[in-house]
């Protein structure tokens, strides 16, 4: 159900050969807007994420690979006709690269009104320093 | 052009671009243009009792939401602050795709819409408005005597 187009009644969906049905692409997924800051302390991620509840979101960090993959928790009415549609898929995924210096054990993570915020810290020995020149 | 969310799927894009093909084939669109591609992105569905929009508007405070209904036109519209920082502060901004600032859309509502039962919900990020159609537009059967 998951796949298919959001504004589908769940009756629609099962009239649908999922071989045949034309919307359904399998495990197609939109990819999110996403804005990243970098400060001194760390990287900030804020992603469009609309429809999608906490229990639907799932974060995962393995090695240094950051996967975003969510889906949307939309109810739609039963017998409803889609006229037009923008957003053709309840899923979402985005996979980024970290890099060495980002603290993957301290990421913290919040989800408000459809835009998730995702903080990952520099690790404490990768913060910048200042050097001091001293005069030979 | 700002487009809100883009499939990273090749069966997924050889759609949006069939669909694009359409739309540039198209010599009359309606007044107000082709109507996609914009903030926030709209699903527009009907039951027989009432029309059902779906605007995906992900973090907006619901008090800077202005959604209005006049003569059959209905308006969404509002802002959406940039999270992004000043630009003398000392954070570098290395992707930014996320809409920010003004937004206003329009779409018409078919004939039967009933102005006074709108009912407009917002959850996680997604609008969803009701728009009903007044009873006398309704299927009904007619008993044969």
């Amino acid at each position: 159900m998951s796949k298919d187009i959001q504004t589908r009644s769940p009756d629609a969906l099962q009239s649908v050969d999922p071989k045949q049905g034309t919307p359904s692409y399998g495990n197609a997924a939109l990819t999110p807007p996403v804005d990243v800051v970098e400060d001194a302390g760390g990287i900030t991620l804020y992603a469009d994420l609309p429809g999608v509840s906490r229990e639907k979101l799932n974060l995962h960090v393995e090695a240094e690979t950051l996967t975003i993959e969510a889906e949307s928790s939309l109810t739609v009415p039963d017998g409803l006709k889609t006229s037009h549609t923008e957003v053709g898929l309840g899923r979402f995924r985005r996979v980024f690269t970290l890099s060495k210096e980002l603290d993957t054990e301290k990421v913290s993570a919040e989800l408000v009104q459809g835009v998730l915020k995702l903080r990952i810290p520099k690790a404490e020995h990768a913060k910048p320093r200042r050097i001091d020149v001293s005069l030979a | 052009m700002y487009r809100t969310f883009f499939p990273r799927d090749m069966l997924a894009e050889m759609d949006r671009l069939q669909r694009d093909m359409q739309q540039a084939f198209d010599l009359a669109p309606t007044i107000r243009g082709y109507g996609s591609n914009g903030f926030p992105a709209l699903n527009v569905g009907a039951t027989p009792q009432a029309v059902e929009i779906y605007a995906f508007a992900p973090g907006i405070d619901p008090a800077t939401l202005e959604v209005h209904l006049e003569r059959g036109l209905l308006t969404i519209a509002g802002e959406r602050k940039s999270v992004l920082p000043e630009t003398d502060a000392k954070a570098a901004v290395h992707i930014n795709e996320r809409f920010d600032g003004q937004f206003r859309r329009m779409l018409t509502l078919p004939d039967d819409a009933d102005p006074e039962a709108v009912d407009a919900k917002l959850r996680d990020g997604v609008l969803r408005i009701t728009v009903r159609r007044r009873a006398s537009a309704q299927p009904r059967r007619i008993a044969v005597q």
